[in-house]
């Protein structure tokens, strides 16, 4: 049963010049359509053994607690026909408070935090709902171009029922004045498609006198026929 | 309902935070597997030739008898459970990354016609905003002749898909990915 496709303009353009990577890494031929067999409408099934509950919360684990901004991440993963997709993984990756990602390529002059890592994963419930207990990242410039900063964003990776609905994405915050100058957001042509990656604040999921709450709802590719599960 | 799928946006060049630093697999099928081993090199370039060093690969394959271990294989029961069918793996300073796994048996296509033995590959990056979707076939091999996806790709450019084998080495391959330029990849619309 062959996944559906939607319209390419939902979707960032792979050569996108103002975000300069992708000239020196985006195909320049047309993709080759490939009408679906068993290879793409099937996919790993991993890591379900492997994640942990404390896994999801990303202030943890270290001697204390990281600075910054206390936040909690949820949202329900879906697919295109509105079904939640449960036991998915979810891996998220991101800078600290003050921008600075705990990896050894990353020489922005910020500190780095020694009770912050920034990497964790979840399974979705039966509802398909996450949930992370994060920090709020900074932003950080890139040298992409003259005075290149990119908006606060947590990464995603999904890797979703099949290998064609494998997602990574970025996850942005309300309200940023970064977004109209960022090239990887803006690579997306369609506006509403921009919008739906950046985070809404959840006042519901706040938990008070602790940290608020950001959702964000991930919808992955469906089979053009979904079968009803369980 | 309907709804339109979240944007893809690029791994950038600090996902080994999240993906490869402690959830890497280099190991597709185990020394347990049945089939023929296969060491695959993989090794990715950017445009002018200069090897990525910073890309992750993903792979997902079949077992040695064509079944995928997943529920949408009608033969999945049949699964060789030594063959998990996945690995990802960070490049390396070189551009490179090596899998541990089995050639793969013959998968149906739509139309139940086979196709040639394939491993369906993934590479993401700094610079790629949307996973790029290839298959390393395995040069030489007689069913390449009659894959019905294969038949898709224009002639001239079905040699990017081949990993090659070296005679010196039995059970090493190498698959280059030439991201774009001169060779370039076929990459898949999937």
């Amino acid at each position: 049963m062959p996944y559906r496709r939607h319209d390419s303009n939902t979707q960032p353009r792979s050569l996108y010049p103002p975000y300069r990577a992708t000239t020196e890494r985006a195909p320049r031929q047309p993709l080759i359509f490939l009408p679906h067999t068993l290879s793409e409408i099937t996919g790993p099934v991993y890591g379900h053994n492997q994640v942990l509950e404390a896994d999801r919360d990303l202030t943890r684990g270290h001697p204390g607690e990281p600075l910054g901004e206390r936040i909690i991440v949820t949202g329900r993963v879906l697919d295109d026909g509105g079904c939640p997709l449960r036991r998915t993984l979810v891996e998220i990756w991101q800078a600290n408070s003050a921008g600075r990602y705990y990896h050894q390529k990353d020489d922005h002059p910020a500190p780095l935090d020694p009770n912050f890592t920034g990497a964790g994963r979840a399974l979705t419930d039966l509802d398909g709902r996450y949930e992370f207990i994060t920090i709020k990242p900074g932003a950080y410039p890139w040298r992409n171009h003259e005075n290149a900063w990119r908006p606060a964003h947590i990464h995603f990776s999904l890797l979703g029922p099949a290998f064609t609905a494998r997602l990574v994405t970025q996850m942005y915050f309300p309200g940023d004045p970064l977004f109209p100058h960022d090239p990887m957001l803006q690579s997306i042509p369609d506006e509403e498609a921009r919008r739906r990656l950046v985070s809404k604040l959840d006042l519901d999921a706040t938990r008070p006198e602790w940290a608020l709450a950001y959702r964000f709802d991930i919808v992955l590719r469906g089979c053009e026929a979904t079968p009803f599960e369980e | 309902m309907d709804l339109i799928p979240t944007a893809s946006q690029t791994v950038g060049p600090f996902f080994h935070l999240g993906c490869t630093t402690n959830h890497s697999i280099s190991c597709i099928a185990s020394p347990t597997a049945s089939g023929e081993r296969v060491r695959l090199t993989c090794r990715v370039l950017d445009g002018v030739g200069v090897a990525v060093d910073d890309a992750m690969i993903e792979i997902w394959q079949a077992d040695s008898d064509g079944n995928y271990s997943h529920p949408a294989d009608p033969r999945v029961q049949k699964c060789d459970p030594g063959c998990g069918g996945f690995g990802r793996l960070p490049t390396d300073l070189n551009g490179m990354c090596v899998f541990e796994t089995i050639r793969p048996g013959r998968v149906p296509a739509a139309d139940g016609r086979l196709q040639a033995p394939h491993l369906n590959v993934c590479v993401f990056g700094r610079g790629i905003m949307k996973g790029l979707q290839t298959r390393a076939y395995f040069a030489g091999d007689q069913a390449n002749d009659e894959c019905p996806i294969l038949a898709l790709v224009p002639e001239e450019r079905r040699a990017t898909l081949m990993a090659r084998s070296d005679p010196g080495k039995p059970g090493d391959w190498y698959f280059d990915v030439r991201l774009c330029g001169q060779g370039e990849t076929v990459f898949f619309d999937i």
